[in-house]
């Protein structure tokens, strides 16, 4: 399995939650901190388990979310 | 730890045909996904110096700040015949509407169905949350049979509001359009197919082929009152059987 990771623009987020739904690896939490606007930021709670599948990018509606992935003859 | 991400190849990023502009959108509303498709069709095709988008009424009134490319706010429902006038008057222009359900399938009726039923060589994005809102979460054309809206605060009922209206199989039954398709966006293979579809629709009209419409099932847990899990789950088992996924045309 790739390693994968991602940046999350605390600002953007809603905390609309659905990125944490739709990781397929569970890699993704709220964090319990607010943003300026009051949401409940989501956050990588086990990034270890992250291979960069994108789908949490793919889902957010604010396209909050960058992916990258290790290169594979890193 | 953290890994370097300076290491790592970057796999997915905002396109950039969007603008840094934040959306008005509320949390979890399919509309900021479909914003997201768009300007990525737009990056991938290579066409933001020459698209031109219609912004609605409705809670993508603010359309045109979204996209780094020309746009116009017009009056409600009259998206498709603006987006007539700006194609035939430069053909050279790759023109969208973005329409919500209340737009284009209500107060645009007669605007959205004679583009169509011309072939106008436009692409449609027609948005179908079942109901009207921005204004407050009032009945839609398509709101379901029984869905409680503001208006309707027992429920849609038959006898009285008719039943959901199916515009995209209306329009299938002209001879003109070239692409009629609804998709939707509760999972990620569903995002995936609609992104297909997106490119499809403006890639037929860079082809001069016609008039494409993209139907999409979109969700508005404000109005639906539901979180935006639960909006999405709403919409793969209960919706979908109402408005039916899948190609009504295709003569691409
Ligand atoms: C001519 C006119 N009539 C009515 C309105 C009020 N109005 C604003 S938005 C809207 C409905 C929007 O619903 P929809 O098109 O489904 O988009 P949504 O907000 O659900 O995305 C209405 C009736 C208006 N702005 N202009
Ligand atoms: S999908 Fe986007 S807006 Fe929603 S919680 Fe995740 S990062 Fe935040
Ligand atoms: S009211 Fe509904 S359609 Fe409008 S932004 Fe909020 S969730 Fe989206």
């Amino acid at each position: 399995m790739p390693r994968g990771t991602i940046v999350i623009d605390a600002e953007r987020c809603k905390g609309c939650g659905l990125c944490i739904a739709a990781c397929p690896q569970r890699v993704l939490a709220f964090s319990g901190s607010l943003n300026a606007s009051g949401y409940d930021v989501a956050r990588m709670e086990n990034p270890e388990a992250c291979v960069g599948c994108a789908f949490c990018a793919l889902t957010c509606p604010d396209v909050a979310i960058t992916v990258y992935r290790e290169k594979k003859n890193a | 730890m953290p890994v370097d991400v300076a290491r790592m190849t970057k796999v997915f990023e905002r396109p950039k045909s969007l603008t840094e502009a934040r959306y008005t959108y509320c949390p979890g509303c399919h509309h900021g996904v479909i914003t997201r498709i768009i300007g990525q069709t737009i990056d991938e095709l290579g066409i933001a110096e020459r698209t031109v988008g219609i912004a609605p009424v409705g809670c993508s009134v603010f359309a045109y700040l979204w996209y780094r490319c020309d746009a116009v706010q017009v009056a409600h429902g009259r998206a498709s015949a603006v987006a007539t006038g700006i194609k035939r008057a430069r053909p050279d222009l790759v023109v969208f509407s973005y329409q919500g359900d209340g737009d284009f399938a209500s107060i645009g009726t007669a605007e959205s169905l004679h583009a169509a039923n011309r072939g106008e060589n436009i692409t449609v994005i027609f948005v179908n949350n079942q109901i009207y809102g921005m204004t407050g979460g009032e009945m839609a054309p398509t709101t379901l049979v029984h869905q409680k809206t503001t208006t309707t605060p027992d429920g849609r009922d038959p006898a009285t509001c008719g039943y959901p209206i199916r515009f995209s199989e209306i329009i299938a039954t002209l001879d003109a359009p070239v692409y009629v398709t609804r998709q939707a966006l509760y999972d990620t293979r569903r995002i995936q197919d609609c992104t297909k579809a997106v490119k499809k629709a403006f890639q037929n009209q860079v082809d001069g082929k016609g008039y494409s419409l993209v139907e999409i099932l979109s969700t508005c847990p404000t109005n639906w009152r539901m979180s935006p899990t639960q909006a999405n789950e709403h919409v793969a088992n209960v919706v979908t059987q109402v408005f039916p996924l899948g190609d009504l045309v295709d003569r691409g």
